[in-house]
């Protein structure tokens, strides 16, 4: 089971009302590179991943919700005080015609989230390389929206982000190492 | 409908909020790194650590654990109240 921790993992702060940003963060939310692609990826991969990685599926892949909720935040701020004309403006006239203010899981250009965008393949190494890449476009995606964000507060927020997919980059990596380190040892036996 | 929040408030959060980072870091270096003696007891500090600084938030500004996890509330449902993450 899971426990809500009613405290984001590192601060969110908005400099200013900006609905034009918040539906280029939206990619983050639903897009297939998203925090919630990666959190259900992980998850749902950790059933049959070698008992070596599940604890590292598991935590990596509930840390992915508490960015989720990070990402929600930043999106529910900076479209909170928009009008409905100041969304049509920003380019989300089509989001508030079906949702009003409400998130909802889609990409920057709209498309609804899709469990497409996420595979479980049983191997383990198939699996893990999977999960090295979706750190590395995630990572990737955090950079384009820093570059294309003039809000600093904002901006702080997702360099936090850029750098802990780097750090889960790197701990699949090491992941991947073991599982190979304990292939090489059975062959001895 | 929710509780005023103060300096004490925000500074408070961010703490605990940098003591249980290190929590999480921690946990998926030792996920990767079981042996490590080092980062097992920096983990054990920073455990002692962060319950330290809810102990001093929580009688103030209400649990931070849901189903029961956080001490209190003996007299009065408090979980229920706002702020929520996204509206401070």
């Amino acid at each position: 089971m899971w426990v809500y921790e009613k405290k984001l993992q590192y601060p969110v702060r908005v400099s200013n009302c900006n609905p034009r940003l918040a539906k280029y963060l939206i990619e983050q939310y639903g897009g297939a590179d998203g925090e919630l692609a990666a959190a259900l990826r992980y998850l749902n991969q950790r059933y049959t991943i070698p008992d070596k990685v599940i604890g590292l599926l598991t935590d990596i892949g509930t840390e992915e919700f508490a960015h989720l909720e990070m990402i929600a935040t930043m999106v529910y701020k900076l479209t909170k005080d928009a009008t409905p004309q100041q969304m049509v403006a920003a380019g989300l006239g089509e989001h508030y015609a079906n949702h009003d203010g409400a998130l909802f899981y889609q990409n920057a250009a709209g498309d609804p989230w899709t469990a497409t965008y996420i595979q479980a393949k049983g191997d383990p190494i198939a699996d893990l390389y999977e999960d090295i890449a979706a750190e590395e476009k995630a990572r990737a995606t955090y950079q384009w929206l820093i570059d294309i964000s003039d809000d600093p507060d904002i901006n702080d927020s997702l360099r936090f982000l850029r750098e802990r997919e780097i750090v889960h980059s790197m701990r699949f990596r090491e992941a991947v190492e073991i599982l190979k380190e304990d292939k090489g040892k059975k062959k001895f036996f | 409908m929710n509780k005023k929040l103060d300096d004490e408030y925000y500074q408070l959060l961010e703490q605990i909020q940098a003591a249980d980072f290190v929590l999480v870091e921690l946990t998926h270096y030792l996920d990767t790194h079981p042996t490590d003696q080092q980062a097992l007891q920096q983990f054990n500090q920073f455990q002692l650590y962060s319950k330290q600084l809810k102990a001093v938030f929580e009688p103030k500004y209400g649990p931070l654990l849901g189903f029961g996890n956080s001490p209190g509330g003996e007299n009065k449902w408090e979980w229920g109240q706002g702020p929520w993450p996204w509206q401070v």
